[in-house]
Parts: C-alpha cells; sequence; structure tokens
C-alpha cells in the first residue's frame, strides 16, 4: 500500500485472456468492502490480440484512475513476455504474480522480432519477488482454457488486503447470474490457482 | 440488446464514464438518442439501448444521428446523440446552423476524444466546437461527473435552448468508478411549434438569428463565471496554482495535493474573471489541458499571466509521470528520477483475428502486382501490417473512394500502368462511402472497389448497420442488398461480383480479371464478422509436421493461429537462399476457415484429431 492509502493493482495480458473481466471481479470485491476503487485501460483495439494493461486502484479516495511506474504494490500478468513489459510498473521489490504460458503474436512468427529468451529470469534479475506458475496448463487440466482468468484471480486472492473468501464471492456472483452451470468449475479454477501460487512462493524461497 | 430494469434510485454501481452518462440521459427523461458507433463513444448508445422508455437506433453515419436529435429536440422531446472526435467533423454541417435556431427540448452532445490516440486516425480537441458554435462545453473529470454533468447539461439546454456539448476522453468514458445514482424524471415532449423564423433558416432567417447567438454568448460567459461546475480548491502551496479540466484535473489533484487548483466543469465560454481572480492569489498559474492549448490562449489574450504548452506537451494525456517532472523543472526542484527503465520486449499490435474473412482478400491483394491499393477506416486498416502490406491509404471514413478516384485521375507517368483498388467495409461504404462510389460512376473512373461485406461494424465491436438485417435490440430491420444498392449507383451489372473469400482461386481471379477493365467494378465478399453470431465454426486443422516442407504459404495468410515451430536457411538448386519455415496451427483457437489449407501444396493440413490431449502452446 502506498503512502495515500491507496492499493495498486496492474493486471496484464492480451486481447481476449479476460485481464478487463479479472480486473473488474477484482473492484467488485474491493467495492463489497467499501473501498472507493478506479478500474482504467487503453484497449480500444485489444479485442484484436494487442496489449492489454488494467489499472485496478482502491482505497479510501481514489483520484487519478492511472498507476505510475514504479508505484504498483502487486503486478499479475497474464502471459510470459507481457509481464515483462510491463514489471517496471512495480515499486522496488514489489511482488509478481505470471503466468509462465507464451502467446506468440504474428509479429514474432514472422520473424520480425525475437520472443525474450527467458523473461522469468529477466524479471528476477530486476529485483521483484516472482511468484510463477502456468495457469494455461492448470486451466486446461480442468477442461477449458477460459478459466485461466479465475486462476489468476486465486493465485492473487492470498496478496490482498481483504480475505480470499471475498474474492471468491465476487467471481461466483458473476457466474451465478449469468451462467450457474459455472460456478463449480470456477471454485475449483479459484482454489487451484490459490494452490499454484503457494506452490511457486515455496520455491521461490528454497535456495537455489 | 434487451432491456432491462434500471438500478433502482441511490444504487452504487461500478460504472465506466460511458454507462454512467447513459444512465443520466434515461433519468433526465430523453425520449430519443441516436449515433454511430466509435470507439471510445461506443457504449454509451449501446447501454442506452437496453433502458425502457428511450427510443434509441444506431444511424447510418454521425451526421444523421445528430439530426435526427436535433429534431426531436425541436419537437419539444429531450434528445442525446454521442460520438467520437472524428464524428463530428462528420456531424459539423448541422451542428454550425443548430447554434442559430436552438432547440426547444434538451440536446447534448457527448463528443469522445480519443486522447493518446488507443483507437483513432487522429487526435482531436473537441472543445473547439464550443468555440466554433458558440455553445457552452462541460467537461468531467471522471464517472460520477459525466453522470452528473449528463443531468446538469439537459437542464442547462432546456433552460437556454441551446444544445450543450458534453467533452469527453478515452480516460473517462472506459474508466469505471463508483456512482450513485438516482430517479428518472419523466419529460414529456412538448410538441412542434411552426415558427419559420426560427427553425427555417434561410439567409434571412439566419441573419436574424446570429445577432441573437452573440446576445446568448454574453448570457453562458456570465452563467460560466457563476457556475457550481468551476470549483477553486485554495490550497496551501501557492507558489503554483492550476487550472485544469477533464481527467487532467483528477491527475492534478493526485499530483500536487496541497496547490490550489480551479477545475473547469464548464469551461467554454471561460470563466476569465474568476480565473482572473484566481490568479491573483498564487505565484504562477499553469495550465493543464488535454489537447490544445485553447483556454491558455484565451487567457494570454484576456491578459492574464500564465503557462502552459511551454511546459507540457501538446500531445496524449497529462498524467503525473508528465506533470510532476515538468512542475519540478519549473520550481527549480530535483526532477524525480524514472524509478526502472522499461525492458525491451516485442511490439504487439492488434491483429486480425483467427479466420477472419478479411485474411483471404489481403493474402490474395498481397500477391498482385502493380497496384495501389487505397483503404478506408475499420478492422481491414490492419491490412497496412505483417504480413500482408496491402493497404497504401487511409485518411476518413468513406475516403477510399474518393481518394482512390483521385489517384486515378492525378496518376502520374510512373503510376500509368497501376491498377487502383478501393477496400472498404459495409458500414463504412453505408456511412459515407457510397456518396464516393457515386462519384466514381458518374466522372468515369476506373477503380476496382472491394467492399468487405461481414455484416457488422467490426472494429468496435459487432454492432448493426442497415447492412445487417438487425436494428441496435438485435430485432429484424431492413436488409440493404449491396448489389442491387452499387448497381442503382450506376456500376454495370457484369461489373459486379459478390464472392466468399474464404474461396481463395475464385477471389484471386476475380480481383485479377476486374483490375484489367478500366471501368468501375465492385467485388463484394459475402462472409460475416467471426465475432458475431452469424459466424458459424469448423472443424479445426492441425499440421502434420513429415508433411510440412516449410513453405511458409499458410504463415504468409497471416491468421494468429499459425505459429512457426522452427526456421532453416537451405541453399536452392538455383543458388538462392531460402528461409524455411515450419509451422503447428494452435488447434484450440483455429475454426476450420481453410485459408491455410487452400496454399499447402504438401497437404500437410488436415482436419486435428481432436480425441487427442490438446497441446499446449510452447515456442
Amino acid at each position: 500500500m502506498s503512502d495515500n492509502n491507496i492499493t495498486n493493482i496492474l493486471v496484464v495480458g492480451i486481447g481476449g485472456q479476460g485481464v478487463m473481466t479479472a480486473t473488474e471481479i477484482l473492484a467488485e470485491a474491493a467495492i463489497a468492502l467499501g473501498h472507493d476503487a478506479k478500474k482504467t485501460e487503453v484497449a480500444g483495439m485489444a479485442q484484436r490480440g494487442g496489449v492489454v494493461s488494467s489499472h485496478l486502484r482502491f482505497g479510501p479516495k481514489v483520484l487519478s484512475p492511472q498507476i505510475m511506474a514504479g508505484t504498483a504494490d502487486l503486478l499479475v500478468g497474464f502471459e510470459s513476455a507481457e509481464t515483462l513489459r510491463w514489471c517496471h510498473y512495480l515499486k522496488p521489490g514489489g511482488l509478481v504474480l505470471m503466468n509462465t504460458a507464451r502467446l506468440v503474436p504474428p509479429v514474432v512468427d514472422l520473424g520480425l522480432y525475437d520472443y525474450p529468451d527467458d523473461p522469468l529470469a529477466e524479471i528476477k534479475e530486476r529485483g521483484y519477488q516472482v511468484h510463477a506458475f502456468d495457469a494455461m496448463a492448470i486451466a486446461l487440466e480442468l477442461g477449458d482454457v477460459r478459466l485461466g482468468n479465475t486462476v489468476m484471480l486465486g493465485a492473487m486472492a492470498d496478496h490482498l488486503p481483504f480475505p480470499p473468501g471475498v474474492l471468491l464471492e465476487a467471481i461466483l456472483k458473476r457466474f451465478s447470474a449469468r451462467k450457474p452451470h459455472m460456478v463449480e468449475i470456477n471454485r475449483q479454477a479459484f482454489e487451484a490457482g490459490r494452490a499454484a501460487d503457494k506452490a511457486a512462493q515455496h520455491k521461490e524461497v528454497e535456495p537455489a | 440488446m434487451a432491456a432491462v430494469l434500471p438500478a433502482p434510485s441511490q444504487s452504487r454501481l461500478l460504472l465506466s464514464g460511458n454507462e454512467a452518462v447513459a444512465r443520466a440521459v434515461w433519468e433526465s427523461g430523453v425520449r430519443v438518442a441516436a449515433a454511430y458507433p466509435g470507439t471510445p463513444s461506443t457504449e454509451m448508445l449501446e447501454v442506452i439501448s437496453t433502458y425502457p422508455d428511450i427510443y434509441s437506433e444506431w444511424s447510418v453515419n454521425e451526421k444523421v444521428s445528430l439530426e435526427v436529435a436535433i429534431g426531436a429536440a425541436f419537437a419539444g422531446s429531450r434528445s442525446f446523440c454521442c460520438m467520437k472526435h472524428v464524428g463530428m467533423n462528420v456531424a459539423s454541417d448541422a451542428l454550425m446552423t443548430l447554434t442559430l435556431t436552438g432547440v426547444a427540448g434538451g440536446l447534448v452532445i457527448a463528443i469522445a476524444d480519443d486522447v493518446g490516440l488507443s483507437s483513432s486516425q487522429n487526435e482531436q480537441d473537441s472543445r473547439y466546437w464550443g468555440r466554433f458554435a458558440h455553445i457552452p462545453v462541460f467537461e468531467p473529470a471522471d464517472s460520477q461527473e459525466a453522470y452528473e454533468m449528463t443531468k446538469a447539461a439537459f437542464d442547462f439546454s432546456e433552460k437556454f435552448q441551446v444544445p450543450v456539448i458534453l467533452r469527453m476522453t478515452t480516460r473517462i468514458n472506459h474508466v469505471k468508478g463508483l456512482v450513485t445514482v438516482g430517479e428518472r424524471v419523466a419529460h414529456a415532449a412538448a410538441g412542434f411549434k411552426k415558427e419559420p423564423a426560427r427553425w427555417v433558416m434561410t439567409p434571412a432567417g439566419a441573419g436574424k438569428r446570429i445577432p441573437l447567438m452573440f446576445e446568448r454568448d454574453k448570457v453562458l460567459r456570465a452563467e460560466a463565471e457563476i457556475s457550481p461546475l468551476n470549483l477553486i480548491d485554495s490550497g496551501t502551496d501557492k507558489r503554483v496554482g492550476f487550472v485544469a479540466s477533464g481527467p487532467a484535473w483528477m491527475h492534478v489533484r493526485e499530483s500536487f495535493p496541497d496547490a490550489p487548483v480551479l477545475k473547469l466543469g464548464f469551461s467554454c465560454p471561460v470563466p476569465l474573471e474568476k480565473i482572473r481572480a484566481f490568479a491573483a492569489t498564487v505565484e504562477q498559474l499553469v495550465i493543464v489541458e488535454e489537447v490544445e492549448p485553447l483556454v491558455e490562449g484565451e487567457l494570454k489574450a484576456a491578459g492574464i499571466d500564465c503557462l502552459g504548452k511551454e511546459i507540457l506537451p501538446r500531445q496524449g494525456e497529462l498524467a503525473p509521470n508528465v506533470l510532476k517532472p515538468a512542475i519540478a523543472k519549473l520550481l527549480g526542484e530535483p526532477v524525480p528520477e524514472n524509478i526502472a527503465a522499461p525492458a525491451k520486449v516485442f511490439p504487439r499490435p492488434p491483429t486480425m483475428c483467427v479466420a477472419c474473412p478479411h485474411l483471404g482478400v489481403y493474402y490474395t491483394l498481397a500477391q498482385i502486382k502493380n497496384i495501389t491499393i487505397s483503404g478506408d477506416i475499420g478492422c481491414y486498416t490492419l491490412g497496412a501490417g505483417h504480413p500482408w502490406n496491402a493497404l497504401d491509404t487511409t485518411i476518413s471514413m468513406g475516403a477510399s473512394m474518393g481518394i482512390a478516384l483521385g489517384l486515378d485521375k492525378g496518376r502520374g507517368e510512373s503510376d500509368k500502368d497501376k491498377r487502383i483498388l478501393a477496400v472498404i467495409g459495409d458500414s463504412t461504404f453505408l456511412h459515407m462511402g457510397m456518396q464516393g462510389l457515386l462519384d466514381i460512376v458518374y466522372n468515369g473512373g476506373n477503380v476496382t472497389v472491394l467492399l468487405l461485406d461481414n455484416r457488422a461494424v467490426g472494429m468496435t465491436g459487432g454492432q448493426s448497420n442497415p447492412g445487417t438485417g438487425r436494428d441496435i435490440h438485435g430485432a429484424e430491420a431492413p436488409r440493404v442488398d449491396f448489389a442491387k444498392l452499387v448497381e442503382s449507383l450506376g456500376v454495370k451489372k457484369e461489373r459486379i461480383h459478390v464472392v466468399d473469400p474464404y474461396i481463395l482461386p475464385t477471389l484471386f481471379k476475380t480481383i485479377r480479371d476486374e483490375i484489367k477493365i478500366p471501368e468501375v467494378s465492385v467485388i463484394i465478399t459475402d462472409q460475416p464478422c467471426v465475432l458475431v453470431d452469424d459466424y458459424k465454426k469448423q472443424k479445426p486443422y492441425e499440421v502434420i509436421d513429415e508433411k510440412c516442407t516449410g513453405c511458409g504459404n499458410c504463415v504468409d495468410v497471416g491468421c494468429p493461429a499459425i505459429h512457426v515451430t522452427r526456421r532453416e536457411k537451405v541453399v536452392k538448386p538455383s543458388g538462392k537462399e531460402v528461409e524455411l519455415q515450419f509451422v503447428r496451427i494452435e488447434t484450440s483457437a483455429c475454426t476450420g476457415c481453410t485459408l491455410c489449407v487452400q496454399p499447402c501444396a504438401p497437404d500437410a493440413i488436415v482436419h486435428a484429431d481432436l480425441t487427442k490431449p490438446m497441446r499446449l502452446v510452447r515456442h
């Protein structure tokens, strides 16, 4: 949390991964606890596979909706290279939750650019704590790649200034209204995300 | 979208600026709302269409949408119209005379400026229209203010019988914040009252209205001076005082919590005397406005000493990362250092969707030599990018037609054998393209037009238009027959072809044949956008590794589901070195369009075996 009691969470990925929805659910959870909140992204053409970065700020009173570089408390990366792209937005020593899955854009397939060799190592070199896991594999194991954003939300649950149950409730509320048959599988995805984060945390603290 | 029960009064809702305006429009008792989709304004009308008691429509273009709203306001109804910044360029012909007639029912025009160009061909400052048309401009800073100012704008519009511009920016339209909502108050239509001297703008009639407009300017200026939308926060650190509006005001408050700030909510006409008095209370005055130095120029002309664009950029958003260093420098304080430099990562520009029908069109165009392609505004503008590089000009909605004709008539010696093509989407064609085609026909232009009918306004999210056969609520509506339409504009029947953009040989042959004929042709493609309900997914494909020869033909299609797994340099018998690209298909994303299958000579692409476990993306 920064000096003015505002929590800054940056969620990044690419269009179509559910980044904006995940941030919105997070915002709803913060609001349910009585916080003021603002959520912003510039995503005019994000539906077309472009970069998405979604900013969430919550606390007693939020003015500017934008998180400035070097001030995010938590960075949640839905894709490997995108996590690297935005990691300088974290405050020094800040925490990164990172999906290690790689989504290669056409410009890389066409040979115009290279995909970074090891985004995880580059982020660690910058001195951030990283909990890295393959959320896409977890989602596919549960049967649907679209569960990836609930997995990522689950991973965030133990790093928020409120209990995990509040976030889970916000997720399930959304599904019970729109897709009740998806409630149970999302509960599982959430718990799988929490477990993946815990496992990654243990890996992080183990001596190399 | 179907009507839903609006949230009860006093609810605290997390709403985007667009959703907040929609709620306020409904609460204000608006009876007619019209718009053409355009990022970042689209969701205003989309959400309004879900409220009961309002007639809403997707109009064919912004000018028509404003005219619909004007008619409703003349009939005494409250009416609303919204558009992106470039939309007002189209609608401005109506606006500039509307200011002379004024309105009977309240009329609010929300204009969304894409500050930072997230999805636009330029960056404009719509506050100019307030000055140009002599009408008031309100500038909200977040969702709550967007909600409140929309309601205030309707009251103001009706009281002074003047249309009001609500100037928004992407950082309001698309930001979600908490909004406390209220009750709806119905406003019955007063009914149209015949008054030719007011509603019929002949030269003589308009000449009499112009002095009234100047009189109204004085009234508006006096109102701005006392408006509660212009707030002063007196602050304690008097070294720099700020005048700011819109999201820039939020950024100023965030960056300089102790500074005196005059917030301009009612920013046109500028409350000069209020600002003059404020300026006297601070050591230096800095004007923080996105994009142009409008207020700054007016203050300087009025002899108020201030700084603005000398120290702040004229382009993009004025966020804390811009403001803090600029003000530190002004005060001679150490400039806060950038905490960490960004990592070097490839760019990730927007791409066409997997199986997009435009892929076949651009794959084909990329193979045809000696052509110049005049493009337009929509998803197909992406054809300018890799791997196609098959679009040579883009200016504005519908411009592909007139520009193609100009390229034809103005051709130089070096272009003498070039064929001119124009590429335009269904909605853009109906918006402003068909007049251009009529001009090509009438003036004997030699242009081959590709009319990409994907039955949607694709780029903004698949909204309906007169070519989709559905209205804004998804209900059945009359559908334009494009072939008949272009025929009635004068294109010869034998020069009109309707082709399936997924059948590459036919598409290629049709284009190649038509560009050889020295008169106007129209080739209409007829497959829907993959993001709308009309699109039906087919069985996905995969690559048989052993059969792939690395020719790269499928990569040239540009589908994001095709990934190169390895590259290999080989020397051909001719001595030429080529790079082979071996591929795989992301089967979970593939929807079986066959565009990559058709150019695959070794038949290495086959229907996927879906009984096998799905493979993960691995580079």
